[in-house]
């Protein structure tokens, strides 16, 4: 991969309140060279306010950013080498989608307009039709193209992809890992479809009401908590004294995803006769990401099946 | 197929085993390239050669400098050796703690084992 020495991204203590708001509250990142970071978390997060702050397009009120060790803000040598594709972009009102094709070689020194063509012909885009006129998957398809054909040295994708079915969402993937398996660089991937992106993520960022949760490698983040399924008595039994991200149960069946267990933990259940489950990337994120709005409290379940009882 | 149940990279490690003790993969041949597996696969490439290179590391796969990576000779029978080293662990104690939960007796497991031997 490119110079892994130095971070392309280094943030530290960064603030930003919109009024009453903290959009984000003293975040501290490095962001990986030549990875494929996953920055995901619950509307509102934070996530795009982060990515247009790394990027020069809007102002932090404290805080330190360093993007190929440079401030970004209006610093020509640094946004040249970043492209940044986002949700609802704006063109002018008169262009056509060739018009942004044939302009993205001006911005972008690594413009491959091969690979352009190549795209606009696997999702299909009508170049010859105003941007205006295009459906909203379509408009998406410009953004995608625009994104993986710059080849920037630090792309981001904030949710690249409104109104692009499935079929068009497993081209993005497929020519996106392809490319930066030819090209490898450095790619910010922000998206709510967590489980379509998890395999392709080497790293994982969750931003929750404006502070970094998790920071991780996806290896190390999808071992960092396991459910254990199992009668209700043992699984109390082995969970007392562990933190709980999650319950439920039905019956006399409880099933409770906890943190992280060794090998002697899993042992140690299994032996007891519980099931033990893996978390998947998109459970976790759902699981840590929510605990503010509804109680997981070990007592709720009980509560419950004696309010049924009565 | 990629699922949650480890980390995928030991996935793919398992899964160029299998296809070396198969014979899907002979001994001296190239395995497929890392941006390869990673596009089949749907996986990020660095998480493909983490696989690749757990097999270096066991002596499974070489490098040919410039070409790519290759099944080393004597990979088959020291991968059937562990194995089988494992299938005690990993096959048999579950058969049993399930016979168990079911009230089969190991004397019935044995004729179900012998049967079903007999028929494959």
């Amino acid at each position: 991969m490119t110079d892994t020495a130095t971070p392309v991204v280094e943030v530290s203590g960064l603030t930003k309140r919109f009024g009453d708001v903290v959009a984000l509250d003293d975040v501290t990142l490095t962001v990986r060279p030549g990875a494929i970071t996953g920055l995901l978390g619950r509307n509102g997060a934070g996530k795009t306010t982060l990515m247009q702050t790394i990027t020069g397009q809007d102002f932090a009120n404290s805080g330190e950013i360093r993007v190929f060790g440079e401030h970004p803000v209006e610093n020509a040598k640094v946004l040249s080498r970043i492209s940044f594709i986002k949700e609802g972009q704006k063109y002018p009102d008169e262009f056509k989608a060739k018009h942004v094709f044939a302009c993205a070689p001006w911005f972008y020194e690594n413009w491959d307009a091969e690979f352009a063509a190549q795209l606009i012909d696997d999702f299909q885009l009508p170049v010859n039709r105003r941007i205006r006129k295009l459906s909203r998957g379509q408009l998406s398809a410009v953004g995608v193209i625009v994104g993986l054909a710059s080849r920037a040295p630090l792309t981001f994708f904030d949710e690249p992809y409104l109104g692009l079915d499935a079929v068009a969402r497993q081209t993005f993937y497929d020519r996106l890992l392809a490319d930066y398996g030819e090209h490898p660089r450095t790619i910010i991937l922000s998206t709510h479809l967590i489980d379509e992106v998890a395999n392709m993520l080497e790293h994982v960022v969750v931003i929750d009401r404006g502070r970094i949760i998790m920071d991780e490698s996806a290896d190390s983040a999808r071992e960092s908590a396991t459910t254990v399924v199992g009668p209700r008595g043992a699984i109390d039994a082995f969970v007392a004294g562990r933190r709980v991200l999650h319950r439920e149960g039905i019956g006399g069946l409880a099933s409770v995803t906890v943190e992280r267990l060794d090998a002697d933990e899993r042992r140690e259940a299994l032996a007891a006769g519980l099931e033990l489950a893996p978390v998947s990337l998109q459970q976790l994120i759902v699981r840590t990401t929510n605990s503010a709005t509804t109680d997981f409290g070990a007592e709720e379940p009980s509560s419950i099946k004696e309010g049924t009882r009565s | 197929m990629i699922d949650d149940s480890k980390p995928i990279f030991q996935q793919i490690a398992e899964q160029i085993e299998n296809d070396i003790i198969s014979g899907a993969l002979p001994e001296e041949s190239q395995v497929p390239s890392t941006n390869e597996f990673a596009a089949f696969h749907r996986i990020n490439p660095a998480t493909a050669g983490k696989g690749v290179a757990v097999l270096v590391d066991d002596g499974v796969l070489y490098k040919k400098r410039g070409i790519g990576m290759f099944v080393a000779t004597g990979s088959r029978e020291r991968l059937l050796a562990k194995r089988r080293e494992s299938f005690r662990t990993d096959f048999v104690a579950p058969l049993i703690a399930e016979a168990k939960k079911l009230g089969i007796s190991p004397a019935q497991l044995n004729q179900l084992i012998s049967e079903e031997g007999e028929a494959s």
